[in-house]
């Protein structure tokens, strides 16, 4: 079973601090790479470390046995990455966001194609409307229903993506998740809430803690073995 | 187990550069030390007196030679800078940051000295002219690329940062020198200009290339201890600095 | 109940134009300036108060308004775009939107080059256009008028090129609009010395071909090498 990506002894540094060191995980098609751990704890840089919007510090990242520094248009092709805010433009309408966010992501959306995805996101009526007048949980399903255009490309990097979601959207982003994992392609989020559903996913967990604690795990470990 | 031979990387480690620049430190400031006394002979004395301007003129000697060290400095920055960013080296961004400082006094030097020479020459403190024009401009980037790693916090964003804008202003800087010169030329015919010193007679030359070398140990020795004071706050974190600090205090 | 794991998905999708998202990105720009027009008025408002508050500070006589007029409106321009260049990456950086240009297929020196056009049409242009009325004020000759609007047309796209790499580089910097006019107004000296020079060349007879190539040369220079470094100053930036 090839692996799809690869994260080798990933480091972040953050002024003097160390983030994270040595994080490592190999998720093959199919699978979802789940990211736990704190808030603080480095999620976000480490996400941002799969996108190839940060370089780390040491460490690198593989997709389909290639760096990703060297394949930049090519994997941004393959690549959707949602942070944390739902990137629309307050002043033009969620249907003018996604074609424009699906326009720069390389597909070529009519408007059926885009009202029709608003409208699973549960935004029919509204796709029109400013952004700026949406809600918070709206905009955040806004921003998600560019995943129901993003079937060809393989890898999905989600940042959070339950937040602010009411029951009926947390299920149909679920489905959306699981299609992705079906069709064979990658999705790697962050969570900070335990959840049923992450867990019956076919994945790799990975947690991510200081490395102060990480030494001290080891300290009370070798301290434990020597009694 | 290096069957290579000699590599550069080998003086990158920041550990190593510091001792190396601390042995060079006080060799070259006595260099300049020495070089900046032998200038300030022959143009103070040596020199002979100018028929048309007098002794005010004597100035050139400091004036000059700063402003071909603001010049020098600026394009040695940008060079830096560049290794910097297509390396991504820490040890050439310290350097860069390091250089900006003293291209600001030497430019800053000149600016004074062109306004003392101004005074009993013409009877102006300032005179637009194109090189004391273009200094003003210099010492405005500088200000920039300092001003834009003082406000960036994390510190790999601000050397880099501040690289970019070093490479766009050494870019932009002989075009900035060219179009002042065109503006004084339109402006002012060519009445006044400083770059009009009076026709160089040999000591004059003398003394303003021993200047020139001496100025240009001076920002050297200056430059590489304020590397390895950069050196010590940046690596603060590590063994080897913290040793340092210690055996300094 | 082992999951099946089914193999990747091949690139269907064929890479499109670099075309199609330069134009998505200047589109959206444009719509988000036409919709909320008040920045956009702002920045002409204040090159008009610019430009009026000279006269109140020396005087009115007219054969000094005359000799002040091009350099003063040029300035006013450039002080007007400092200010609306603020808004060219600061907006997409705190939405979000900055981050999804980097992802994008298309070279992001390419989109930022659309952004910087889209940024010219709703702020140079428009001073350009509204340069010949404050000329007016200070009782320029109709040709010289002619000359101003020209030395601007073709300047103010500088001021956005130019200015547009001080934006990506103080990108959600404390202090970011000061310090862009700090970064920018030094490099944008040429600019103004052949802009405002055009016009006093052509009232004293000298043509004004020399100093319109040379502003031409800087403007096929800047848009080859502006966006490329404005490009390396957001990846930098947003590490």
């Amino acid at each position: 079973m090839s692996v799809a990506l690869e994260l080798r002894d990933l480091q972040c540094v953050r002024g003097s601090r160390l983030l994270f060191s040595d994080v490592s995980a190999a998720v093959p098609a199919g699978k979802m790479l789940r990211v736990q751990g704190e808030n603080g704890s480095g999620k976000t840089s480490l996400l941002r470390m799969v996108c190839g919007l940060a370089t780390p510090d040491r460490g690198e990242v593989l997709w389909q046995d290639q760096r990703i520094a060297r394949l930049r248009e090519e994997f941004n092709l393959q690549l959707v990455y949602l942070g944390h805010a739902p990137a629309l433009k307050d002043d033009l309408s969620a249907l003018e966001n996604l074609q424009a966010s699906g326009g720069l992501a390389g597909l070529a959306c009519s408007e059926s194609e885009a009202a029709s995805a608003l409208a699973q996101a549960g935004l029919r009526g509204r796709e029109r409307l400013p952004a700026r007048v949406l809600s918070q949980g709206q905009r955040k399903r806004a921003g998600l229903a560019r995943l129901a255009l993003s079937a060809a490309s393989a890898l999905w990097v989600l940042d959070e993506p339950f937040n602010a979601l009411d029951e009926a959207a947390c299920v149909w982003l679920q489905g959306l998740i699981s299609a992705q994992l079906g069709r064979g392609g990658v999705v790697v989020l962050t969570s900070h809430q335990g959840r049923a559903w992450d867990s019956a996913q076919p994945q790799v967990a990975i947690t991510l803690q200081p490395p102060r604690a990480v030494a001290d795990a080891q300290i009370g470990r070798m301290m434990g073995a020597a009694e | 187990m290096d069957s290579k031979g000699f590599s550069w990387y080998h003086f990158a480690a920041p550990q190593r550069f510091y001792r190396l620049a601390g042995i060079a430190v006080p060799w070259i400031g006595a260099l300049a030390a020495l070089l900046i006394a032998g200038g300030l002979v022959i143009g103070l004395l040596i020199a002979p007196t100018d028929h048309q301007q007098g002794d005010a003129y004597r100035i050139i000697f400091v004036h000059v030679p700063a402003a071909w060290m603001s010049m020098v400095i600026f394009v040695a920055m940008a060079f830096w800078a560049a290794i910097g960013l297509a390396f991504n080296t820490r040890l050439a961004h310290m350097i860069a940051n390091a250089l900006v400082p003293t291209g600001a006094l030497m430019t800053f030097i000149a600016l004074w000295t062109g306004a003392l020479w101004g005074k009993p020459t013409w009877g102006t403190w300032w005179v637009w002219d194109a090189r004391l024009t273009s200094e003003l401009i210099l010492l405005f980037l500088y200000v920039g690329v300092l001003s834009l790693h003082a406000a960036i916090e994390d510190p790999r964003r601000a050397d880099r940062a501040a690289g970019v804008l070093a490479l766009v202003g050494v870019v932009n800087v002989p075009i900035i020198y060219f179009s002042v010169k065109w503006w004084n030329t339109l402006h002012q015919g060519a009445s006044i200009s400083l770059a009009k010193a009076p026709s160089m007679a040999t000591p004059m030359l003398l003394g303003m290339l021993v200047m020139a070398l001496g100025f240009w140990a001076f920002c050297i020795a200056v430059s590489l201890a304020r590397v390895r004071i950069v050196m010590l706050e940046r690596e603060r974190h590590t063994a080897w600095a913290r040793q340092a600090i210690g055996a300094a205090t | 109940m082992t999951p099946v794991v089914l193999p990747m998905p091949s690139r269907t999708r064929r890479p499109p134009g670099a075309l199609q998202g330069m134009r998505c990105a200047f589109m959206r720009d444009l719509r988000g300036v036409l919709r909320r027009r008040t920045d956009a008025v702002a920045a002409l408002v204040f090159f008009v108060i610019v430009v009026s508050l000279f006269p109140l500070g020396v005087g009115a006589e007219p054969a000094l308004l005359r000799t002040m007029a091009p350099g003063v409106v040029w300035v006013a321009a450039l002080l007007a775009s400092m200010l609306s260049l603020a808004r060219l990456f600061a907006d997409d950086h705190q939405d979000g939107t900055l981050e999804q240009l980097l992802l994008s297929t298309t070279p992001l020196p390419l989109l930022v080059l659309a952004k910087m056009a889209a940024h010219w049409l709703t702020s140079g242009l428009l001073l350009a256009l509204g340069s010949p009325l404050l000329a007016l004020q200070f009782d320029l000759p109709t040709s010289s008028i002619g000359v101003l609007a020209t030395s601007l047309l073709l300047g103010t796209p500088l001021l956005s090129l130019i200015g547009g790499i001080g934006a990506a580089l103080t990108v959600g910097v404390r202090g970011a609009g000061v310090l862009l006019s700090l970064l920018v107004l030094p490099l944008v000296v040429p600019v103004l010395i052949f802009g405002a020079g055009s016009v006093g060349a052509s009232e004293a007879g000298l043509g004004t071909v020399a100093h319109f190539s040379l502003l031409g040369a800087m403007l096929v220079l800047a848009l080859v090498l502006a966006p490329l470094a404005a490009a390396a100053a957001l990846r930098i930036a947003l590490e």
